[in-house]
């Protein structure tokens, strides 16, 4: 009783402004919001079907960038191993040597393995911040939800970004008379036809070479 | 579970497996878990922005005697570990869980004696999903994963046939303290 007594006392003179349709309608004037949703624009996102577009500097999926020529920008360095604060990164260095054929990067060094466990990447960007020849960077790409542990540790074949025009997948020599400094200052725009001579040698068809050395090397990683 | 444990197998039994199936992933009701930040993320896919409600999971329950999911958002401490035994034995079967994020999959960053390095030493995981914290998009996604494992779910002497080959596989792996290499 003493609940409706007292606001009674200080809602009175305000009920007296409405006036009598006002009073009427209170009690349903909560509908009015929910009728008037139903002609509103529907915010939702359907998701499998239209995905709305990450923004683009959304931290996704790592990619392994080459050169244009196809050559990889990894020099095996390890600082994005040592900037990783989850340690979630794992590289082991090679020297690339031209005697063998085995050139996978312009100058002295590059990534042999390259893994990403993607459980316990917090995709912060340290690693992307402190590559030095920007060859790791990240993708907008965000869908991994995978049913075991082992199948979200991605390999160096997974992380490599896919073969531009003008690519041949590596390993293969540098372009003719260019040294390591020329592929950063963009003097390098494409494969030549010596090296595309150099592939069909030594390697005759591309995809099937590419795709065998790809599953050697994961072979490798994984049991080494 | 019912009268379909007793059906001969063949194709009676796959068509009611089919039919199950997609009973079951159509009305999946998770049971809230949110232990960190990733229930931030979580509670966001039930907002009307991401709307789980489409996938017929919009009831999060708050007892586990009538989920069917378990999202175990977060990391997951030593102390907490025990909770989540019993909540999860606590849930009737069938039974899925996914571990959203990378503390609950692998321990993520806190590599420490405080935290289980994966919530698959406590209980088995159907779906592991990264992201720290995942964003909404990639919960549905796992989510839709699950769909297609619990679509493809076995029943009676299908069900006893898998377990069988499912364990027989696990004896012939290499056991984890085996494996030698770089992945780790």
């Amino acid at each position: 009783m003493a609940d409706k007594s007292r606001p009674g006392k200080h809602e009175a003179p305000e009920s007296e402004q409405k006036g009598f349709l006002a009073d009427l309608f209170a009690p349903v004037a909560g509908f009015g919001v929910t009728f008037g949703t139903m002609f509103r624009k529907v915010e939702t996102e359907e998701y499998p079907e239209q995905k709305r577009p990450t923004q683009l500097r959304f931290h996704g999926r790592h990619q392994l960038n080459r050169h244009p020529d196809g050559l990889e920008k990894c020099v095996g360095c390890e600082l994005c191993a040592w900037a990783c604060p989850a340690d979630a990164i794992l590289v082991e260095g090679a020297g690339n040597d031209d005697a063998t054929g085995q050139r996978f990067s312009p100058g002295e060094r590059y990534g042999r393995v390259y893994q990403i466990n993607y459980l316990r990447c917090i995709f912060c960007g340290l690693c992307i911040e402190a590559c030095p020849t920007r060859a790791l960077t990240m993708t907008n790409e965000y869908e991994l939800a995978d049913d075991n542990r082992a199948g979200l540790i991605f390999t160096k074949d997974q992380l490599l970004a896919p073969l531009q025009s003008g690519m041949l997948p590596a390993p293969h020599p540098m372009v003719a008379g260019m040294e390591e400094r020329d592929y950063y200052q963009g003097k390098v725009t494409g494969a030549t036809d010596a090296q595309r001579e150099w592939v069909d040698e030594h390697r005759g068809d591309d995809t099937e070479a590419s795709d065998q050395a790809a599953q050697a090397g994961a072979a490798e990683g994984r049991t080494a | 579970m019912g009268i379909e444990e007793k059906l001969p197998a063949g194709f009676l039994l796959t068509t009611v497996e089919q039919v199950a199936g997609y009973m079951r992933k159509s009305s999946v009701w998770p049971a809230t878990f949110g232990l960190a930040c990733c229930a931030i993320e979580m509670m966001a896919v039930g907002t009307p922005d991401y709307d789980i409600a489409r996938f017929g999971m919009e009831r999060f329950s708050a007892t586990p005697r009538q989920a069917d999911l378990m999202i175990v958002a977060g990391r997951v401490s030593q102390k907490m570990a025990p909770v989540v035994r019993q909540v999860y034995d606590q849930m009737p079967e069938p039974k899925w869980v996914i571990s959203m994020g990378v503390c609950a999959s692998s321990g993520g960053m806190f590599n420490n004696y405080a935290i289980v390095q994966g919530v698959d030493h406590v209980i088995p995981v159907d779906i592991y999903l990264p992201g720290c914290p995942p964003r909404p998009e990639m919960l549905l996604n796992a989510i839709l994963e699950l769909h297609k494992q619990i679509q493809g779910g076995k029943l009676g002497v299908n069900r006893v046939e898998a377990a069988r080959a499912a364990e027989e596989a696990a004896m012939a792996a290499t056991p984890t303290h085996q494996m030698k290499g770089l992945l780790a």
